[in-house]
């Protein structure tokens, strides 16, 4: 009987060790998760430093983050719908719709309303896309492809194609361009923006939440998430962050088109997520590594520029670096098993 | 130690032409440490033979070396009287030696007569000949009993169809040795039900069987020979009719389980009643009223798809209700959400821990608080602190192993998820729990230590509903036993009456024994 036992805890400590063995590489696989994209991205930076003479000054980093305001907010908000196991491909769209309703309504009340009405329009999208998935239970996918249409020609419904000028309206263009410490607001509210929404998702019950609807949507409900509600949140939250985007845009050009953003802006907040490392399956991801992702996209384009690269190049190298980020996500999934 | 003696008698062999695989001391090491030392077995040409043993036993390492996945660093394989050395599963498979994977190896969108024929396309001049290969089907078919159609996409099939399509493509390819790897884990027990029967249709066939389970009975029902190892050791190989599980479970412990669950404690007959289910009517479930009291362990057991679980997640209010009424505490429970039912005080513990149970890829500690957020948090911001000392707490209280609990799910032993899961239940300090099947797919060990868990919560004055397709689980822990079949509850068995022939003749029951 003694010898048994003994036998036992001699097992158990194999387990253990092997274990331990697992945790090892489970830790530095996780770690590599985690730097996933700061590592190409702080490389990146220091060969445009290098390379590039005016890479390295405040301007043209300031100028980088104004330019990708908008497309942080909206893939910041992006990868909370991500973790949850859905899509958004309607930001582009709501993006359009909210900076011309913006305009719209600037033009003849004051600029409050019409941001507030903006908003409101990309919470209402938010909200229909999110409960056309949940209840209706249509693919993510297909609900908001759908609904990209459907706004996008209400927009076009709205301005009869025509520009919509928003520099004109008196205070509005200062919403997004207001100078503090040297920094536009418009990369302050951004700051603003993510960092909520990062910390949403990694210190809140709700982002716990939003982990385990798209991890494991079934396991979640039993265990006594409501799955459909914190769904319907983060298509909300995209809504808003789109049209907060849209009205970013909108105040920070001086105009804006119903055409604006559509496709490629959903395209490149979906690239922008996937480079950071966000799983497309769900339930897994995080704010400021999406934002490094945007970010580091952003670089290629301000590099190749600077550099004076065919523009062409940016596109295929683009293209490959995202299968590159997500081949990683897979190979990195399948050595977990 | 029970001495039975080793069936190396001839005999088989006439019956089943053929060659054995024979393995002669074979060893393996991984990074030092010893998976198999010295360990001789012979697989006969037709028979089913089932490797047994405790997680880390060897038994996986034995069935891998068998289907030529990993070369032994020692030893050697015959096959009939060639030697064999396997470098690769495809090597294996020329030899006629195929494996089942556990991930099933199907292309859905293609019909169940291509996935069979999948790379050995039936073709001439690179142009699939489909009538001869359905002809070639319906033989295959024909030979191994299945009732498969071949125009059906195969990812439409069950998983159990699945499976049978990857048996089918061994078959095609003329194996005479399959070898499964715990075949039955990922299916229902329905489906599991007709694993075994495709098992015993292969081994008629004259097809061997190497069969890896956990489950003792299915071992039991299945196989011509049992091989059971320990810690890399062969203990002994036995012929299955004379084996017994007890038998088998003392050659893999090295110890006899005489104490294979803990005393029971009876509760007080006049505790307060802390669950009543009323004429509860749900899809699957006709009817079933009783009532559980604080301390009690009411066993709920059944033949498959007696509606066991579907009475479990009525209950539990996941499922749609028709009618009938379930009080805890006295008060109605109503609505259609888990999250209210475990507020209320009533958790289950769901039959599947991969698919309904865990997140497999996140954390334990993650894992172990997703009910009670709450607890740990302020105005939706988790405290790491809090959440980490509380984790801690019942990790300890429900005996969770883990190196850290930083660790995903999927890195822990089945028996340290399940554990996990009841640690995330006494989170919620329900006066009601709901264990479906509690201990599948656990080791030995770890089941001892999931009875004791749900003993101690009952004397501490949980009401506790244990869900068991194992009839020695119902019957070792349970103070009250219902025998439910077609929905309805046939049989209450209470103290003494609770034997395995009273529950058997219930679940058989044709009408009601009121």
């Amino acid at each position: 009987m003694s010898n048994a036992t003994e036998q036992n805890t001699i097992e158990s400590h194999e387990l253990e060790s092997r274990e331990g063995l697992r945790s090892g590489s489970a830790r530095l696989m996780r770690s590599w998760r985690m730097a996933g994209i700061f590592i190409p991205f702080l490389m990146l930076f220091i060969i445009l430093s290098v390379t590039s003479s005016a890479f390295l000054h405040t301007t043209n980093l300031i100028n980088i983050l104004d330019q990708q305001a908008s497309t942080l907010c909206i893939a910041a908000a992006g990868t909370l719908v991500l973790v949850a196991g859905g899509i958004d491909l309607s930001v582009g769209s709501t993006y359009a719709f909210a900076g011309v309703t913006a305009g719209e309504i600037g033009q003849h009340h004051s600029i409050f309303l019409a941001i507030g009405a903006a908003i409101a329009v990309g919470l209402l999208v938010g909200l229909i896309n999110g409960v056309i998935v949940t209840v209706f239970k249509i693919s993510p996918l297909i609900t908001t492809l759908a609904m990209s249409y459907v706004i996008q020609g209400a927009a076009l419904k709205v301005t009869s194609g025509n520009l919509i000028l928003t520099g004109t309206i008196p205070g509005f263009t200062t919403f997004a361009t207001a100078q503090f410490l040297g920094v536009p607001s418009a990369v302050w509210m951004t700051i603003v923006f993510v960092v909520i929404v990062s910390l949403l998702l990694s210190r809140t019950t709700f982002g716990r939440y939003v982990v385990a609807a798209g991890g494991n949507a079934e396991a979640a409900r039993l265990a006594g998430v409501r799955v459909g509600g914190i769904k319907i949140t983060t298509f909300v939250l995209s809504g808003v962050a789109a049209a907060l985007g849209g009205v970013i845009d909108a105040a920070r050009l001086g105009s804006i088109l119903a055409s604006s953003g559509g496709a490629a802006l959903s395209f490149t907040v979906l690239a922008g997520i996937v480079v950071g490392g966000t799983s497309i399956a769900g339930g897994e991801g995080s704010g400021w590594r999406t934002a490094i992702g945007v970010l580091f996209i952003a670089l290629i384009g301000n590099g190749f520029d600077l550099l004076g690269v065919d523009p062409n190049w940016q596109q295929i190298v683009l293209g490959l670096i995202l299968l590159v980020a997500v081949g990683l996500d897979m190979w990195a999934r399948r050595t977990r098993r | 130690m029970t001495d039975i003696t080793p069936t190396g008698g001839p005999g088989r062999s006439a019956e089943h032409p053929g060659d054995d695989i024979v393995v002669t001391g074979v060893s393996k090491r991984f990074g030092g440490v010893p998976a198999l030392s010295d360990v001789a077995v012979t697989i006969r040409a037709g028979e089913v033979h089932a490797l047994i043993g405790e997680n880390g036993a060897g038994k996986s390492t034995l069935g891998k070396i068998i289907s030529g996945v990993i070369e032994p660093d020692d030893g050697t394989l015959t096959l009939g009287d060639r030697p064999l050395h396997l470098r690769s599963p495809r090597e294996a498979m020329a030899h006629g030696i195929v494996t089942i994977a556990q991930e099933l190896a199907i292309v859905p969108s293609l019909s169940v007569a291509e996935n069979v024929y999948l790379g050995a396309e039936v073709a001439r001049g690179g142009f699939v000949r489909r009538r001869e290969a359905r002809r070639r089907f319906r033989q295959l078919v024909e030979r191994v009993g299945f009732d498969l159609q071949p125009d059906v996409p195969a990812g439409t099939l069950s998983t159990a169809d699945k499976q049978k399509v990857e048996i089918m493509r061994a078959l095609s390819r003329n194996a005479s040795f399959v070898i499964m790897d715990e075949p039955s884990a990922a299916l229902s027990s329905h489906e599991t039900a007709a694993l075994h029967e495709i098992i015993r249709s292969l081994a008629r066939g004259g097809t061997a069987v190497v069969l890896i389970s956990h489950f003792l009975s299915e071992v039991l029902a299945l196989a011509d020979t049992i091989t059971t190892l320990r810690d890399g050791h062969l203990v002994r190989t036995v012929d299955a009719k004379g084996a017994t599980e007890e038998m088998l479970i003392e050659g893999m412990l090295g110890r006899s389980l005489s104490a294979a669950f803990p005393e029971k404690i009876s509760a007080p007959a006049d505790a307060a009643v802390v669950l009543e289910v009323r004429d509860l009517k749900a899809p699957r479930v006709d009817g079933c009223s009783f009532s559980l009291r604080r301390g009690e362990i009411l066993g709920i057991a059944g033949l498959v798809g007696a509606g066991r679980s579907e009475l479990a997640r009525a209950i539990f209010r996941d499922a749609k209700v028709s009618a009938g009424d379930v009080r805890l505490g006295g008060d109605a429970l109503g609505g259609h959400s888990p999250r209210r039912s475990i507020r209320r005080g009533l958790v289950l513990i769901p039959e599947s821990r991969k698919e309904l149970g865990l997140l497999m890829g996140r954390s334990v500690r993650e894992n172990v608080s997703l009910s009670r957020l709450d607890l740990v948090s302020r105005l939706g911001w988790v405290s790491r602190l809090r959440e980490r000392r509380l984790v801690g707490q019942l990790m300890e209280r429900t005996t969770v192993r883990a190196a850290s609990m930083s660790l995903p799910a999927n890195m822990l032993s089945g028996g340290n998820q399940q554990k996990l899961l009841f640690a995330r239940s006494v989170m919620c300090t329900p006066s009601v729990l709901i264990a479906d099947e509690p201990t599948r797919g656990v080791d030995v060990g770890s089941k001892r230590a999931i009875y004791d868990l749900l003993t101690e919560m009952a004397r501490e004055g949980m009401g506790i509903i244990v869900i068991s397709s194992e009839l020695e689980e119902v019957i070792g822990l349970a103070h009250r036993v219902l025998v439910m079949r077609h929905g309805r509850i046939m049989a209450e068995l209470v103290g003494d009456d609770i034997h395995e022939e009273a529950v058997l003749a219930a679940a058989f029951a044709e009408t009601s024994a009121s």
